[in-house]
């Protein structure tokens, strides 16, 4: 189980420009379009600049984007190249297959977020107000995208098939989770919706860990994400079992 | 003796294709084992049930006494499987991937010699540090075999392990694959090079649209190809345009010069066949009678349930 978790660890390492370089320079590309826009017009919270309020909200985003992309690229690249059987003949549960995957997703999504939070404060005064809040919901976040992506890397047949649910599903869920703005300054409904975005409360938690303010109770948010993992967990656990598209 | 592989009744679908009905064979532990067959006959199909790469629809497999499904850690701890397509994973060169593989089954620095051994057996020594995808598909080919081997497993299967191999590299090969037997492996081996079969393996079975036709030694499946057929190799002054009609049932293969016929014994006649050639206008300036070879026997035995 150490040795598949290894070697992901290993694969993402070694093509670092790639997976986790890149990932920071976008999101600092964000930062500096959207700070220099909107700094100055809206603010948030009390006594938090719009730049420092975007920040927490890019990081997890670009957690989570980066821990389903681990997962599911890294399963993909192994099953179009056929590669994937030299898993599959190791006496490797299911169970450690999944942990492995999942672990590395983690460590993925976390290295970009930490990639972009020494660069932003390098330039940006931003508090900390728990630290264990903010690990929290980074570790329960990107656990709930490694999962998705695996069960999405297991289903895929070719890359296209992950692109779409990058493109069509984790983007638009993490763009419109409360990133850029608080969703109380959202008309009524567009709230209401909000509220069945698990990626919001993953965000909502992850900025609580920054200011100590959140637009919903952490501990309600971390209910709901765990909730979610634990449910995807089931779910990529039964598919793995059942030798899904790996074993056929 | 617990059987090294028993395979009971097992069946595979793949959608409407019937790949493998109602298959079983036991081999036992040492046995150089041959799985002959033409292309599509589920060779591949009951390589990668014993693995554990695809799932048996029914019946029941078993690897050195343990079920590949019920106890499929313990089954997989016992194979080793080269697989027939030319698999890699590219982030790698050929040492890591060795240490991944072994690292899978919980082994760790200490089987550092064993990879050293198995490089140099394999010829790979100097190809250690290579990426794998810098090496040449006969270096691959060897890799593949390596990481069958990093676990040290009682049971070796390979599937058409010489595909593309040229011919030193494969008698290499061959005294490699013979040297792990001597040393008390169960081998399993696929080829479409039937010599080959004839040269290794004890005993051999040979398959065909997902059933064995035969199983039997070596020595067995010859006697019946020499008990009933042998072979006439004409060679002729000239060209002969065309074969003549009579003859046609006989004829094995036909280029320019060369005619290969295979007699049933007792029932053609060497005499005959001459005199019908002779009668075409045939030169003939050489002929040969040969016993039947395994090749014979395999495709006496594949044609006869084809049609
Ligand atoms: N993944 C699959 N999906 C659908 N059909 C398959 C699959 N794998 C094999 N088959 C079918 O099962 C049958 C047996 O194939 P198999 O690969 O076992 O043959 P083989 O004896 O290994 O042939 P070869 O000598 O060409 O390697 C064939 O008809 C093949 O088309
Ligand atoms: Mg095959």
């Amino acid at each position: 189980m150490y040795t598949l978790f290894y070697k992901e660890l290993l694969r993402f390492s070694k093509v670092m420009l790639q997976t986790v370089m890149a990932p920071v320079v976008t999101a600092l590309l964000y930062l500096l379009v959207f700070s220099h826009v909107l700094d100055e017009h809206i603010n948030v919270y009390d006594n938090v600049t719009y730049t420092a309020f975007l920040i927490p909200g890019l990081i997890m985003m670009s957690i989570l984007q980066n821990a389903f992309s681990n997962s599911s690229s890294s399963l993909i690249q192994s099953k179009m190249t056929g590669n994937i059987i030299f898993v599959l003949l190791t006496p490797l549960s299911y169970l450690e297959f999944y942990l492995a995957f999942m672990l590395a997703s983690i460590i993925r999504g976390l290295a970009v977020g930490l990639g972009i939070y020494l660069v932003a404060i390098f330039f940006i005064d931003l508090p900390l107000y728990s630290f264990g809040w903010m690990l929290l919901f980074g570790l329960a976040g990107s656990a709930v995208l490694g999962s998705a992506g695996i069960i999405t890397g297991v289903w895929a047949e070719k890359y296209d098939h992950i692109a779409g649910i990058q493109n069509f599903i984790v983007v638009p869920l993490s763009f419109l989770s409360g990133v850029f703005y608080s969703i109380h300054s959202l008309p009524e409904f567009w709230q209401q919706l909000s509220r069945f975005n698990p990626f919001f409360y993953m965000i909502d938690g992850f900025r609580y860990g920054f200011f100590g303010v959140a637009d919903v109770n952490p501990v309600i948010s971390l209910l709901i994400v765990l909730a979610a993992w634990l449910a995807l967990a089931c779910a990529t656990l039964i598919m793995l079992k059942s030798g899904y598209k790996l074993r056929d | 003796m617990i059987p090294a592989i028993q395979i009971d009744n097992v069946h595979k679908h793949y959608g409407k294709v019937h790949a493998l009905r109602g298959m079983s064979l036991t081999i036992q532990q040492g046995e150089f084992f041959g799985l002959l067959g033409p292309n599509g006959a589920g060779k591949s199909t009951l390589i990668n049930i014993i693995a554990g790469l695809t799932r048996k629809n029914s019946g029941n497999v078993t690897v050195m006494g343990h079920d590949v499904v019920k106890a499929y850690r313990q089954s997989r701890y016992s194979l080793g499987v080269v697989p027939q397509e030319l698999v890699y994973d590219p982030f790698f060169n050929v040492r890591e991937l060795l240490q991944i593989q072994a690292g899978y089954f919980g082994k760790g620095k200490e089987i550092n010699p064993w990879i050293d051994e198995l490089l140099e057996g394999l010829k790979l020594t100097d190809k250690a540090d290579v990426n794998m995808q810098a090496l040449s598909g006969g270096m691959k080919r060897r890799v593949l075999i390596a990481q069958a081997l990093v676990h040290k497993p009682p049971v070796v299967i390979l599937d058409e392990p010489t595909a593309g191999v040229d011919v030193e590299l494969r008698n290499s090969l061959w005294q490699f694959v013979q040297g792990l037997h001597r040393e008390g492996h169960t081998i399993v081996l696929t080829t479409h090079y039937l010599e080959e079969a004839e040269n290794l393996c004890e005993r051999i079975a040979i398959i065909n649209d997902g059933a064995v036709v035969a199983l039997d030694t070596k020595e067995a499946l010859l006697e019946r190809g020499v008990g009933k057929t042998c072979k006439v190799v004409i060679t002729l002054a000239k060209p002969l345009e065309q074969i003549p009609v009579a003859l046609q049932p006989m004829l094995k293969t036909h280029e320019q010069n060369r005619i290969e016929f295979t007699l049933q014994r007792g029932s053609d006649s060497i005499m005959a066949l001459i005199n019908t050639l002779v009668s075409a206008g045939a030169e003939i300036s050489d002929i040969k009678t040969e016993d039947a070879d395994l090749e014979d026997v395999f495709i006496e035995l594949t044609r006869a349930v084809n049609q």
